[in-house]
């Protein structure tokens, strides 16, 4: 027998089954079709401005710096700024996100440069998916417009988030990400991250910095 | 095959532990450090008891519908152009990963931490094969210069001590300056970040676990904090994840639910850095991402767990919180545990993945506190658990012989009210007489064991039936 036929008849000896139920079928069809929301957290429920605060404050208490601008025409700036004041080279790597793209950045004296990271790229900019409030966590998608090697490689990792994809909580990102990808479908790489990377593995002493990014600056434009 | 346990000698490996004064500084760092952090991270979110109900649940469901969402989970990565394969045991999950890297001409893999990778020894089998395996987790990074294996689940260098690492780095590096300053923990992470850095972007193959895989949409999640699993599995051409049967979850929204308990459980992070979510290889017009995506699905002994007593076990998320409160584990730290998994989870699973015979001195290792089982953010009974094993291994006539005459011994005695009383009574008698002095016991024959690491405080009065009878007035 195979190892996966094996496998299964085991499950379902051991479980009394025969994986031909109607009850069981239709309660997992049902399950996944529905996705039910479970224990929902009141902080993911606030209206939209305090929601923006909560998403900010979270963010900063895990370590991200983050500045709000009123919209798109003054993110290149804000980063120039940004990179100005840490005293880092005025480079900047981001993938092909038209959002970004639109953006003035001929306003600035910036070294951008287009694609994938291969490792060497100091500073990069992102264009987030979605934020989420309740925990100061941005929800990334991979793709050309936003390679996802920009999220790890670089030390400096900067990511635009509009105000008006900051959800609540995790489960009202869902929701967007499946009106725009298709229920059950997924891009190759979804990214939750929730502050600049980090390890505590040296005597339990907390570090940034450890393989990915050892910076993360968020732009909330709006 | 699988990393060779030492668990029989469990009593030996914990009296050696109790010795080593290195790992007894270590080991402070686990009391100080997790149990305040859990406290905190648990009081700011009102709903993180609900959040616990829930999170079993799911669960419970999950494990009670296991076909029919592996099923699921399997059509929906083939759909995504992933490949799906099964393993019973460690022996063939080894063999389905050499294959895969044989397939590519790897010679290097890069790893992300997986609890399943060191359940089956895969780092021993691809060195077998002529490959070289890289862990890339700072802590697993440590302990295979070591070679040692990890003494925690979510932190597995917790044993060791600053200086026991920068002695491992100057041994190791050696390319590097022999005066340069590692006397801080954040020289040595830079040196480990830059060392590892380029066997990133070297590696052929990226072995990753997985926390959950999402039935719904054929994804594979992976909670780490430091990036490196997703650097091991965003940069070589081929990601295989490495899961047992159990990770598997219905949607993204249930996944939401125990993501809420699992970090604040863990590390008392409301959430941790990185949650991957990853499906399939990457796609028409990505320019990042691996070409191939492999899920090897393990049993080894999970199958025939289900519907048994020891169910409630599979619910477990590897969080790390049992152990991080548990008095023996603070003693002993995890290696006197002598297989993968430590503390009050790894005396539950231990026995039941590689036998009674081989695990079942662990379920001795408790004080039966049951602080285990109030942390646990799936709720699983532990402590009970650990009961029915020592029940079996009781039955089997595995423990040892002193023991089980002690026992039957106690038995006889307490069976007979009015010989039991008069036991008690003359009992507490001397040892009160004995111990009027000093109020206490250093060391009391056939107690040697128990009297060497903590004193016998002597009765100081009447037994507690006499005193129950005096009391009511009866
Ligand atoms: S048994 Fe519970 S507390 Fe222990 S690691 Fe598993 S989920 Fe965490």
């Amino acid at each position: 027998m195979s190892s996966r036929s094996d496998i299964f008849s085991n499950i379902r000896r051991s479980l009394g089954v025969t994986g031909t139920e109607r009850p069981r079928l239709s309660a997992v069809a049902e399950r996944l079709a529905q996705a039910p929301k479970g224990v929902p957290v009141a902080r993911g429920q606030l209206p939209k401005d305090d929601m923006i605060g909560l998403f900010c404050a979270q963010a900063e208490a895990v370590q991200c710096t983050v500045s709000r601008v009123a919209d798109s025409q003054q993110v290149p700036e804000e980063i120039a700024n940004y990179l100005r004041n840490k005293n880092l080279p005025a480079t900047l790597r981001m993938g092909e996100d038209a959002r970004l793209s639109a953006m003035p950045w001929s306003k600035t004296t910036l070294a951008l440069s287009q694609g994938r990271s291969d490792g060497a790229d100091l500073n990069a900019v992102s264009h987030a998916f979605a934020g989420v409030a309740e925990t100061g966590t941005l929800i990334m998608t991979s793709g050309a417009d936003n390679p996802t090697s920009l999220n790890f490689l670089p030390d400096n990792h900067i990511i635009v988030v509009e105000a008006a994809d900051i959800t609540g909580d995790y489960e009202s990102a869902w929701q967007s990400l499946r009106e725009r990808f298709g229920k059950g479908l997924m891009p190759r790489t979804v990214n939750m991250i929730t502050g600049p990377s980090r390890s505590g593995d040296i005597e339990q002493t907390i570090l940034l910095g450890a393989h990915g990014p050892r910076a993360l600056h968020l732009v909330v434009v709006g | 095959m699988s990393a060779h346990p030492t668990s029989p000698q469990f009593k030996a490996n914990a009296h050696e532990a109790l010795g080593d004064a290195q790992l007894q500084k270590a080991l402070g760092n686990v009391r100080a450090g997790f149990i305040d952090k859990r406290v905190k991270a648990a009081a700011k979110l009102p709903e993180f008891e609900d959040l616990r109900d829930s999170a079993r649940d799911i669960k419970n469901h999950a494990l009670a519908h296991l076909d029919l969402y592996l099923e699921a989970h399997e059509a929906k990565v083939s759909a995504s152009g992933g490949t799906v394969h099964y393993a019973r045991d460690s022996a063939e999950a080894n063999r389905i990963v050499i294959e895969i890297c044989r397939a590519r001409g790897a010679k290097t893999v890069t790893k992300g931490k997986s609890m399943i990778s060191e359940e089956i020894g895969v780092n021993e089998a691809l060195e077998k094969a002529g490959m070289e395996a890289i862990e890339t987790d700072l802590g697993e990074y440590i302990i295979q210069l070591r070679g040692e294996a990890p003494s925690h689940i979510i932190a597995p260098a917790v044993h060791l001590t600053k200086e026991q690492v920068e002695a491992d780095f100057r041994r190791v590096h050696k390319h590097l300056p022999a005066d340069r300053d590692l006397s801080q923990p954040v020289q040595l992470l830079t040196e480990a970040r830059t060392m590892l850095r380029e066997k990133f972007l070297a590696a052929d193959i990226g072995i990753t676990g997985a926390n959950f895989l999402i039935a719904e949409t054929g994804t594979s999640v992976i909670v780490t904090n430091e990036g490196n699993g997703d650097l091991t599995q965003l940069l070589p051409k081929c990601h295989i994840v490495l899961a047992s049967i159990e990770k598997v979850v219905p949607t993204l929204e249930d996944v939401s639910q125990i993501l809420r308990v699992l970090a604040r459980s863990a590390t008392g992070q409301d959430m941790s850095v990185y949650t991957t979510l990853s499906t399939g290889p990457r796609r028409p017009g990505d320019v990042d991402g691996p070409e191939d995506y492999h899920v090897i699905l393990l049993d080894n002994g999970r199958s025939a767990m289900l519907g048994s007593e020891f169910e409630d076990m599979l619910r477990c998320i590897r969080c790390g919180a049992c152990m991080n409160h548990c008095p023996v584990y603070h003693a002993v730290g995890g290696h006197a545990y002598g297989w993968v998994y430590p503390g009050p989870m790894g005396a539950v699973l231990t026995p039941s993945l590689i036998g009674v015979d081989q695990g079942g001195q662990l379920p001795n290792a408790s004080t039966f506190c049951g602080r285990c089982e109030s942390v646990c953010p799936v709720r699983i009974p532990l402590p009970k658990l650990m009961r029915h094993w020592r029940e079996r291994e009781f039955e089997r006539h595995l423990s040892p012989a002193s023991t089980r005459y002690g026992i039957a011994a106690w038995a006889f005695v307490a069976r007979r009210a009015g010989l039991y009383r008069l036991a008690t009574r003359f009992g507490m008698a001397g040892l009160g007489w004995l111990g009027r002095s000093h109020g206490r016991f250093k060391w009391l024959p056939l107690a040697g064991g128990w009297t060497k690491y903590r004193d016998l405080p002597a009765p100081q009065g009447e037994t507690f039936q006499a005193m129950w009878k005096a009391k009511r007035g009866t």
